[in-house]
Protein backbone atom coordinates (compact mmCIF):
# COMPACT_ATOMS: atom_id res chain seq x y z
CA UNK A 1 0.00 0.00 0.00
CA UNK A 2 1.46 3.38 -0.85
CA UNK A 3 -0.41 6.92 -0.28
CA UNK A 4 0.53 10.37 -1.27
CA UNK A 5 2.69 11.88 1.82
CA UNK A 6 1.34 14.60 3.79
CA UNK A 7 3.08 18.08 3.07
CA UNK A 8 2.45 21.06 5.84
CA UNK A 9 0.80 24.26 4.84
CA UNK A 10 4.71 25.36 4.91
CA UNK A 11 5.20 22.50 2.12
CA UNK A 12 6.54 24.97 -0.99
CA UNK A 13 7.99 27.46 1.71
CA UNK A 14 10.75 24.41 2.40
CA UNK A 15 10.98 23.62 -1.30
CA UNK A 16 12.09 27.51 -2.16
CA UNK A 17 14.39 27.55 1.06
CA UNK A 18 16.26 24.23 -0.74
CA UNK A 19 15.56 22.09 1.84
CA UNK A 20 16.49 18.06 1.71
CA UNK A 21 12.92 16.70 2.44
CA UNK A 22 12.53 13.00 4.33
CA UNK A 23 8.97 10.84 4.53
CA UNK A 24 8.22 11.21 8.53
CA UNK A 25 4.80 9.15 9.95
CA UNK A 26 3.65 10.03 6.27
CA UNK A 27 4.49 13.93 6.16
CA UNK A 28 6.69 14.91 3.98
CA UNK A 29 8.82 17.04 6.12
CA UNK A 30 12.26 19.16 6.16
CA UNK A 31 15.11 16.81 7.10
CA UNK A 32 17.41 19.72 7.55
CA UNK A 33 18.11 22.94 4.63
CA UNK A 34 21.87 22.99 4.76
CA UNK A 35 24.38 21.56 7.07
CA UNK A 36 22.53 19.48 10.33
CA UNK A 37 25.17 20.13 12.48
CA UNK A 38 25.30 24.06 11.82
CA UNK A 39 21.29 24.01 12.46
CA UNK A 40 21.99 21.92 15.69
CA UNK A 41 24.69 24.80 16.90
CA UNK A 42 22.59 27.29 15.74
CA UNK A 43 19.39 26.05 18.62
CA UNK A 44 22.45 25.48 20.73
CA UNK A 45 23.78 28.99 20.40
CA UNK A 46 21.52 31.31 19.09
CA UNK A 47 18.39 30.08 17.73
CA UNK A 48 16.50 27.61 15.15
CA UNK A 49 12.82 27.92 13.17
CA UNK A 50 11.45 24.66 12.92
CA UNK A 51 8.10 23.49 10.68
CA UNK A 52 6.65 20.66 13.07
CA UNK A 53 2.90 20.63 11.86
CA UNK A 54 3.16 16.66 11.73
CA UNK A 55 2.42 16.58 15.10
CA UNK A 56 -1.09 15.42 16.29
CA UNK A 57 -3.74 17.94 18.36
CA UNK A 58 -6.84 16.62 20.07
CA UNK A 59 -9.33 18.93 21.62
CA UNK A 60 -10.66 17.55 24.55
CA UNK A 61 -13.84 19.53 25.97
CA UNK A 62 -16.45 19.41 28.47
CA UNK A 63 -17.56 19.75 32.15
CA UNK A 64 -15.94 16.19 32.61
CA UNK A 65 -12.87 17.02 30.35
CA UNK A 66 -10.10 16.74 33.33
CA UNK A 67 -11.70 13.98 34.65
CA UNK A 68 -11.75 12.01 31.99
CA UNK A 69 -8.14 12.78 31.01
CA UNK A 70 -7.15 11.60 34.19
CA UNK A 71 -8.90 8.32 33.59
CA UNK A 72 -7.32 7.60 30.03
CA UNK A 73 -3.82 8.92 30.39
CA UNK A 74 -1.27 8.02 33.67
CA UNK A 75 -0.89 11.54 34.42
CA UNK A 76 -3.48 13.80 37.08
CA UNK A 77 -4.64 16.24 35.23
CA UNK A 78 -7.12 17.52 37.14
CA UNK A 79 -4.04 19.64 38.74
CA UNK A 80 -2.84 21.09 35.90
CA UNK A 81 -3.57 25.25 35.82
CA UNK A 82 -5.28 26.83 33.20
CA UNK A 83 -2.30 28.14 30.62
CA UNK A 84 0.02 25.31 31.88
CA UNK A 85 1.27 22.10 30.42
CA UNK A 86 1.80 18.41 31.30
CA UNK A 87 4.37 15.87 29.90
CA UNK A 88 2.26 12.87 30.77
CA UNK A 89 2.05 9.56 28.48
CA UNK A 90 -1.14 7.38 27.44
CA UNK A 91 -0.99 3.43 27.92
CA UNK A 92 -2.77 0.35 27.28
CA UNK A 93 -4.47 -1.87 29.83
CA UNK A 94 -0.86 -3.99 29.91
CA UNK A 95 1.06 -0.85 30.98
CA UNK A 96 2.44 -0.41 27.71
CA UNK A 97 3.46 3.02 26.38
CA UNK A 98 1.01 4.27 23.54
CA UNK A 99 2.57 7.52 23.51
CA UNK A 100 4.05 10.66 24.85
CA UNK A 101 1.73 13.48 25.24
CA UNK A 102 1.80 17.25 26.18
CA UNK A 103 -1.50 18.45 27.29
CA UNK A 104 -2.54 21.73 27.06
CA UNK A 105 -5.17 23.26 29.25
CA UNK A 106 -6.66 26.13 27.24
CA UNK A 107 -10.12 27.01 29.28
CA UNK A 108 -11.78 26.05 31.94
CA UNK A 109 -12.88 22.73 30.35
CA UNK A 110 -10.34 22.85 27.62
CA UNK A 111 -7.82 20.78 26.63
CA UNK A 112 -5.02 20.43 23.64
CA UNK A 113 -3.74 17.05 23.43
CA UNK A 114 -0.95 16.92 21.60
CA UNK A 115 0.32 13.22 20.23
CA UNK A 116 3.12 12.17 18.04
CA UNK A 117 2.76 12.13 14.42
CA UNK A 118 3.19 8.83 14.00
CA UNK A 119 1.01 7.87 16.88
CA UNK A 120 -1.97 10.81 16.28
CA UNK A 121 -4.71 8.27 14.94
CA UNK A 122 -3.73 5.72 17.58
CA UNK A 123 -4.41 7.96 20.31
CA UNK A 124 -7.49 9.54 18.88
CA UNK A 125 -8.85 6.25 18.56
CA UNK A 126 -8.04 5.80 22.30
CA UNK A 127 -8.99 8.60 23.49
CA UNK A 128 -12.75 8.35 21.73
CA UNK A 129 -12.81 4.67 22.89
CA UNK A 130 -12.31 5.43 26.68
CA UNK A 131 -14.33 8.94 26.74
CA UNK A 132 -18.18 6.76 27.48
CA UNK A 133 -19.31 7.51 30.84
CA UNK A 134 -17.77 10.91 30.95
CA UNK A 135 -19.39 14.29 29.92
CA UNK A 136 -16.29 15.16 27.40
CA UNK A 137 -16.02 15.21 23.39
CA UNK A 138 -12.54 14.37 22.06
CA UNK A 139 -12.04 16.40 18.32
CA UNK A 140 -9.72 16.01 16.05
CA UNK A 141 -7.67 19.21 15.12
CA UNK A 142 -4.68 17.53 13.43
CA UNK A 143 -6.20 19.84 10.29
CA UNK A 144 -6.75 23.03 12.35
CA UNK A 145 -3.11 24.01 13.30
CA UNK A 146 0.32 24.46 11.75
CA UNK A 147 2.48 24.02 14.25
CA UNK A 148 6.18 26.28 14.15
CA UNK A 149 8.75 26.13 17.10
CA UNK A 150 11.72 28.84 17.98
CA UNK A 151 13.95 26.78 19.90
CA UNK A 152 17.32 28.75 21.16
CA UNK A 153 18.53 30.79 23.81
CA UNK A 154 17.40 33.57 21.55
CA UNK A 155 14.19 32.93 21.31
CA UNK A 156 12.53 35.04 23.66
CA UNK A 157 14.05 38.39 22.26
CA UNK A 158 13.21 37.28 18.69
CA UNK A 159 9.64 36.70 20.36
CA UNK A 160 9.51 40.05 21.95
CA UNK A 161 10.09 41.19 18.37
CA UNK A 162 6.57 39.64 17.05
CA UNK A 163 4.68 39.73 19.94
CA UNK A 164 3.10 41.79 22.62
CA UNK A 165 2.18 38.59 24.87
CA UNK A 166 3.61 38.71 28.19
CA UNK A 167 5.94 36.00 27.64
CA UNK A 168 8.14 36.82 30.70
CA UNK A 169 5.20 35.29 32.54
CA UNK A 170 4.93 32.56 30.29
CA UNK A 171 6.99 30.28 32.31
CA UNK A 172 8.54 26.83 30.94
CA UNK A 173 5.35 24.47 30.27
CA UNK A 174 2.69 26.91 30.18
CA UNK A 175 1.11 28.55 27.10
CA UNK A 176 -1.46 31.49 26.48
CA UNK A 177 -3.53 32.52 23.72
CA UNK A 178 -1.80 35.59 21.99
CA UNK A 179 -1.24 37.82 18.59
CA UNK A 180 2.22 36.41 16.96
CA UNK A 181 3.42 38.93 13.70
CA UNK A 182 -0.59 39.36 13.56
CA UNK A 183 -2.00 36.27 13.35
CA UNK A 184 -3.56 34.48 16.37
CA UNK A 185 -1.65 31.85 18.15
CA UNK A 186 -1.52 29.58 21.30
CA UNK A 187 1.94 30.27 22.27
CA UNK A 188 3.66 27.25 24.55
CA UNK A 189 6.90 27.24 26.51
CA UNK A 190 7.87 24.03 25.11
CA UNK A 191 9.75 22.18 23.16
CA UNK A 192 12.08 19.13 22.25
CA UNK A 193 15.38 20.57 22.10
CA UNK A 194 16.53 20.94 25.74
CA UNK A 195 16.80 25.08 24.93
CA UNK A 196 14.48 27.33 26.00
CA UNK A 197 12.18 27.96 23.35
CA UNK A 198 8.53 28.49 21.71
CA UNK A 199 5.80 26.40 20.40
CA UNK A 200 3.37 28.45 18.34
CA UNK A 201 0.28 26.65 17.04
CA UNK A 202 -1.57 28.14 14.43
CA UNK A 203 -4.32 28.08 11.48
CA UNK A 204 -2.34 26.32 8.33
CA UNK A 205 -3.46 29.60 6.24
CA UNK A 206 -1.79 32.03 8.79
CA UNK A 207 1.77 29.49 8.80
CA UNK A 208 3.72 31.21 5.85
CA UNK A 209 3.53 34.83 7.56
CA UNK A 210 4.06 34.16 10.94
CA UNK A 211 7.21 31.75 9.31
CA UNK A 212 8.16 35.04 7.06
CA UNK A 213 7.89 37.43 10.08
CA UNK A 214 9.96 35.10 12.52
CA UNK A 215 12.60 34.38 9.70
CA UNK A 216 12.97 38.32 9.61
CA UNK A 217 12.70 39.03 13.42
CA UNK A 218 15.29 36.67 14.00
CA UNK A 219 18.00 37.25 11.28
CA UNK A 220 19.96 39.96 14.02
CA UNK A 221 20.17 37.09 16.69
CA UNK A 222 21.19 34.42 13.82
CA UNK A 223 17.97 32.40 13.59
CA UNK A 224 17.89 30.07 11.08
CA UNK A 225 15.55 27.28 9.64
CA UNK A 226 16.09 23.82 10.91
CA UNK A 227 14.77 20.71 10.27
CA UNK A 228 14.20 17.34 11.72
CA UNK A 229 17.70 15.54 11.57
CA UNK A 230 18.62 18.06 14.22
CA UNK A 231 15.64 18.43 16.33
CA UNK A 232 16.87 14.71 16.66
CA UNK A 233 20.01 15.03 17.65
CA UNK A 234 19.32 18.15 20.00
CA UNK A 235 16.50 15.77 21.69
CA UNK A 236 19.21 12.53 22.14
CA UNK A 237 21.67 15.48 23.50
CA UNK A 238 18.55 16.71 25.95
CA UNK A 239 18.42 12.67 26.90
CA UNK A 240 14.76 13.23 25.83
CA UNK A 241 13.29 10.06 24.62
CA UNK A 242 11.26 9.73 21.29
CA UNK A 243 8.54 7.35 20.78
CA UNK A 244 9.33 3.76 18.47
CA UNK A 245 13.18 4.08 20.14
CA UNK A 246 13.06 4.95 23.65
CA UNK A 247 8.92 4.13 24.18
CA UNK A 248 6.96 1.13 22.65
CA UNK A 249 3.96 -0.46 23.96
CA UNK A 250 6.86 -3.41 24.95
CA UNK A 251 7.63 -0.67 27.56
CA UNK A 252 5.70 0.90 30.31
CA UNK A 253 6.75 4.20 31.70
CA UNK A 254 8.88 2.80 34.61
CA UNK A 255 10.55 0.56 32.30
CA UNK A 256 11.51 3.77 30.20
CA UNK A 257 12.84 5.78 33.77
CA UNK A 258 10.06 7.89 33.41
CA UNK A 259 7.71 6.04 36.14
CA UNK A 260 7.29 9.95 37.60
CA UNK A 261 5.00 10.88 34.83
CA UNK A 262 2.42 8.30 36.11
CA UNK A 263 0.81 9.26 39.22
CA UNK A 264 -0.91 6.70 41.66
CA UNK A 265 -2.05 9.24 44.15
CA UNK A 266 -5.21 10.79 41.99
CA UNK A 267 -8.67 10.64 42.30
CA UNK A 268 -10.46 7.79 40.54
CA UNK A 269 -9.36 4.77 38.51
CA UNK A 270 -7.15 5.45 35.49
CA UNK A 271 -6.58 3.29 32.45
CA UNK A 272 -3.08 0.74 32.90
CA UNK A 273 -3.13 1.54 36.85
CA UNK A 274 -3.08 -2.45 37.95
CA UNK A 275 -0.49 -3.23 35.45
CA UNK A 276 1.27 -0.13 36.39
CA UNK A 277 1.69 -0.94 40.11
CA UNK A 278 3.44 -4.45 39.51
CA UNK A 279 5.10 -2.37 36.86
CA UNK A 280 6.41 0.02 39.56
CA UNK A 281 6.91 -3.07 41.89
CA UNK A 282 8.98 -4.45 39.36
CA UNK A 283 11.40 -1.61 38.37
CA UNK A 284 12.20 -0.81 42.29
CA UNK A 285 13.26 -4.51 43.13
CA UNK A 286 14.13 -6.41 39.88
CA UNK A 287 14.31 -3.84 37.07
CA UNK A 288 15.29 -5.80 33.49
CA UNK A 289 16.72 -3.46 31.70
CA UNK A 290 17.86 0.67 32.43
CA UNK A 291 18.39 3.31 30.00
CA UNK A 292 21.32 4.76 30.01
CA UNK A 293 23.70 7.63 28.14
CA UNK A 294 26.85 5.94 25.99
CA UNK A 295 29.68 8.21 24.59
CA UNK A 296 31.90 7.05 22.23
CA UNK A 297 35.50 6.67 23.00
CA UNK A 298 36.02 6.21 18.70
CA UNK A 299 33.97 7.46 15.96
CA UNK A 300 31.92 5.24 14.79
CA UNK A 301 27.99 5.70 15.37
CA UNK A 302 25.68 3.59 17.07
CA UNK A 303 22.59 3.18 15.71
CA UNK A 304 18.93 1.90 16.97
CA UNK A 305 19.04 -1.49 17.05
CA UNK A 306 22.73 -2.21 17.21
CA UNK A 307 23.92 -4.90 20.42
CA UNK A 308 25.36 -3.23 23.53
CA UNK A 309 28.22 -6.27 24.56
CA UNK A 310 30.15 -6.79 26.96
CA UNK A 311 32.63 -9.85 27.47
CA UNK A 312 31.53 -10.36 23.61
CA UNK A 313 28.05 -11.22 25.52
CA UNK A 314 25.24 -9.06 24.66
CA UNK A 315 23.53 -7.20 27.41
CA UNK A 316 21.38 -4.68 26.05
CA UNK A 317 20.25 -2.74 22.72
CA UNK A 318 21.09 0.58 21.25
CA UNK A 319 17.56 3.11 20.70
CA UNK A 320 18.77 5.84 19.88
CA UNK A 321 22.41 7.06 18.59
CA UNK A 322 24.00 10.01 16.51
CA UNK A 323 27.28 11.80 16.52
CA UNK A 324 26.46 14.79 18.98
CA UNK A 325 27.71 18.05 17.41
CA UNK A 326 28.00 19.44 21.01
CA UNK A 327 29.90 16.90 22.10
CA UNK A 328 32.06 15.80 19.16
CA UNK A 329 31.55 12.28 20.01
CA UNK A 330 29.06 9.68 19.00
CA UNK A 331 26.58 9.79 21.01
CA UNK A 332 23.28 6.72 22.29
CA UNK A 333 20.86 6.06 24.35
CA UNK A 334 20.48 2.30 24.71
CA UNK A 335 18.56 -0.30 27.60
CA UNK A 336 21.07 -2.61 29.20
CA UNK A 337 20.86 -5.37 31.89
CA UNK A 338 21.09 -3.73 35.41
CA UNK A 339 23.71 -4.40 36.23
CA UNK A 340 25.85 -2.81 33.72
CA UNK A 341 23.63 0.48 33.88
CA UNK A 342 25.74 2.40 36.67
CA UNK A 343 27.54 4.97 35.29
CA UNK A 344 31.55 4.55 34.74
CA UNK A 345 30.67 0.73 34.54
CA UNK A 346 33.91 -0.83 32.63
CA UNK A 347 34.38 -3.48 29.47
CA UNK A 348 31.20 -1.96 28.16
CA UNK A 349 30.65 -1.71 24.01
CA UNK A 350 28.82 -1.18 21.14
CA UNK A 351 28.72 -4.11 18.17
CA UNK A 352 28.85 -1.34 15.25
CA UNK A 353 28.75 -3.67 12.52
CA UNK A 354 30.79 -6.82 13.97
CA UNK A 355 33.75 -4.29 15.59
CA UNK A 356 32.99 -3.89 19.12
CA UNK A 357 33.76 0.04 19.83
CA UNK A 358 34.20 0.63 23.44
CA UNK A 359 31.97 3.01 25.15
CA UNK A 360 31.64 4.83 28.07
CA UNK A 361 28.37 4.48 30.09
CA UNK A 362 27.00 7.75 31.38
CA UNK A 363 24.21 9.25 33.23
CA UNK A 364 21.24 10.91 31.01
CA UNK A 365 20.89 13.65 30.15
CA UNK A 366 24.53 14.60 28.22
CA UNK A 367 23.20 17.78 28.04
CA UNK A 368 22.00 20.55 30.25
CA UNK A 369 21.45 24.24 29.81
CA UNK A 370 23.24 26.69 31.84
CA UNK A 371 20.16 28.55 33.13
CA UNK B 1 26.09 22.01 -8.66
CA UNK B 2 28.48 20.90 -11.54
CA UNK B 3 30.45 17.76 -12.05
CA UNK B 4 33.96 19.01 -12.84
CA UNK B 5 34.58 18.12 -17.03
CA UNK B 6 37.65 16.65 -16.20
CA UNK B 7 36.44 13.95 -13.77
CA UNK B 8 34.87 10.48 -14.77
CA UNK B 9 32.18 9.20 -12.59
CA UNK B 10 31.12 5.81 -11.80
CA UNK B 11 26.98 5.24 -10.90
CA UNK B 12 28.09 4.39 -7.38
CA UNK B 13 28.35 8.84 -7.22
CA UNK B 14 32.39 7.98 -6.94
CA UNK B 15 34.52 10.37 -9.40
CA UNK B 16 37.67 9.74 -10.59
CA UNK B 17 40.46 11.99 -11.74
CA UNK B 18 42.54 11.47 -14.82
CA UNK B 19 45.68 9.22 -14.50
CA UNK B 20 48.86 10.75 -13.14
CA UNK B 21 51.64 7.93 -13.67
CA UNK B 22 49.30 5.47 -13.79
CA UNK B 23 47.38 6.72 -10.39
CA UNK B 24 44.07 8.27 -10.16
CA UNK B 25 42.49 10.19 -7.41
CA UNK B 26 38.99 9.22 -5.85
CA UNK B 27 36.43 10.77 -4.51
CA UNK B 28 32.61 11.40 -4.21
CA UNK B 29 30.29 13.53 -6.34
CA UNK B 30 28.94 16.75 -4.74
CA UNK B 31 25.23 14.92 -5.06
CA UNK B 32 26.38 12.04 -3.08
CA UNK B 33 27.87 14.30 -0.29
CA UNK B 34 25.05 16.34 -0.39
CA UNK B 35 22.36 13.09 0.29
CA UNK B 36 24.61 11.74 2.93
CA UNK B 37 24.26 15.27 4.86
CA UNK B 38 26.83 15.51 7.41
CA UNK B 39 30.14 13.46 7.13
CA UNK B 40 31.25 12.39 10.80
CA UNK B 41 33.03 9.72 10.23
CA UNK B 42 35.62 8.30 7.47
CA UNK B 43 36.72 4.83 7.13
CA UNK B 44 39.20 4.78 3.78
CA UNK B 45 41.42 1.96 2.55
CA UNK B 46 44.82 1.41 3.83
CA UNK B 47 47.99 2.36 1.34
CA UNK B 48 48.63 -1.20 -0.03
CA UNK B 49 45.48 -2.66 -0.12
CA UNK B 50 43.57 -3.86 -3.27
CA UNK B 51 40.64 -2.50 -3.78
CA UNK B 52 38.18 -4.10 -6.90
CA UNK B 53 35.74 -1.77 -8.59
CA UNK B 54 32.31 -2.07 -7.62
CA UNK B 55 33.56 -3.47 -4.48
CA UNK B 56 33.52 -1.76 -0.81
CA UNK B 57 36.61 -0.85 0.31
CA UNK B 58 35.55 1.41 3.31
CA UNK B 59 32.24 3.44 4.72
CA UNK B 60 31.19 7.31 5.47
CA UNK B 61 29.17 7.84 8.32
CA UNK B 62 27.25 10.52 8.44
CA UNK B 63 24.55 12.32 10.91
CA UNK B 64 22.28 9.98 9.59
CA UNK B 65 23.47 7.14 8.19
CA UNK B 66 26.29 5.09 6.92
CA UNK B 67 27.10 4.15 3.61
CA UNK B 68 29.61 1.75 1.94
CA UNK B 69 32.33 3.63 -0.25
CA UNK B 70 32.62 1.36 -3.29
CA UNK B 71 36.05 1.87 -5.41
CA UNK B 72 35.43 2.48 -9.14
CA UNK B 73 38.35 0.86 -10.42
CA UNK B 74 40.67 -1.89 -9.27
CA UNK B 75 44.49 -1.62 -7.88
CA UNK B 76 46.50 -0.66 -5.52
CA UNK B 77 45.69 1.82 -2.95
CA UNK B 78 48.90 4.13 -2.89
CA UNK B 79 47.37 6.81 -0.24
CA UNK B 80 44.72 8.11 1.69
CA UNK B 81 43.21 11.24 2.55
CA UNK B 82 44.28 12.20 6.36
CA UNK B 83 43.11 15.21 6.51
CA UNK B 84 39.41 13.70 5.75
CA UNK B 85 39.86 10.73 7.99
CA UNK B 86 40.89 13.89 10.67
CA UNK B 87 37.97 16.38 9.53
CA UNK B 88 35.47 14.34 7.45
CA UNK B 89 33.48 17.58 6.89
CA UNK B 90 36.11 18.42 3.87
CA UNK B 91 33.72 15.84 2.21
CA UNK B 92 31.21 18.29 2.58
CA UNK B 93 32.70 21.67 1.67
CA UNK B 94 34.99 20.63 -0.95
CA UNK B 95 34.29 16.91 -2.53
CA UNK B 96 36.18 17.63 -5.21
CA UNK B 97 38.84 18.77 -4.21
CA UNK B 98 40.69 19.06 -0.56
CA UNK B 99 37.96 16.17 0.36
CA UNK B 100 39.40 13.43 -1.40
CA UNK B 101 39.43 9.82 -0.45
CA UNK B 102 41.99 7.77 -1.61
CA UNK B 103 44.70 7.14 -4.85
CA UNK B 104 44.73 4.01 -6.88
CA UNK B 105 47.40 2.97 -8.64
CA UNK B 106 44.67 1.55 -11.65
CA UNK B 107 45.08 -2.14 -13.10
CA UNK B 108 42.17 -2.26 -14.74
CA UNK B 109 38.92 0.33 -14.78
CA UNK B 110 35.30 -0.79 -16.08
CA UNK B 111 34.02 -0.17 -19.43
CA UNK B 112 31.10 1.82 -17.92
CA UNK B 113 32.62 4.87 -15.95
CA UNK B 114 30.70 7.91 -17.05
CA UNK B 115 31.31 11.46 -18.61
CA UNK B 116 30.82 14.82 -16.60
CA UNK B 117 27.90 15.37 -18.59
CA UNK B 118 26.87 11.51 -18.70
CA UNK B 119 26.67 11.60 -14.54
CA UNK B 120 24.73 14.89 -14.74
CA UNK B 121 22.34 13.24 -16.73
CA UNK B 122 22.30 9.85 -14.35
CA UNK B 123 22.26 11.66 -11.13
CA UNK B 124 19.86 14.51 -12.04
CA UNK B 125 21.85 17.34 -10.98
Amino acid sequence: MSTAPRLTALDALHRSLGATMTDFAGWDMPLRYASERDEHHAVRTRAGLFDLSHMGEITVTGPEAAAFLSYALVGNIATVGNGRARYTMIVQEDGGIVDDLIVYRLGETEYMVVANAGNAQIVLDALTGRVGGFDAEVRDDRDAYALLAVQGPESPAIMKAVTDADLDGLKYYAGLPGTVAGVPALIARTGYTGEDGFELFVAPEHAEQLWRALTEAGAPHGLIPCGLSCRDTLRLEAGMPLYGHELTTALTPFDAGLGRVVKFEKEGDFVGREALRAAAERAETAPPRKLVGLIAEGRRVPRAGFPVVADSKVIGEVTSGAPSPTLGKPIAMAYVDAAFAAPGTEGVGVDVRGTHEPYEVVALPFYKRQK
Amino acid sequence: MSNPQQLRYSKEHEWLSALEDGVATIGITEYAANALGDVVYAQLPEVGDTVTAGETCGELESTKSVSDLYSPVTGEVTAANQDVVDDPSLVNSAPFEGGWLFKVRVAEEPADLLSADEYTAFSGN
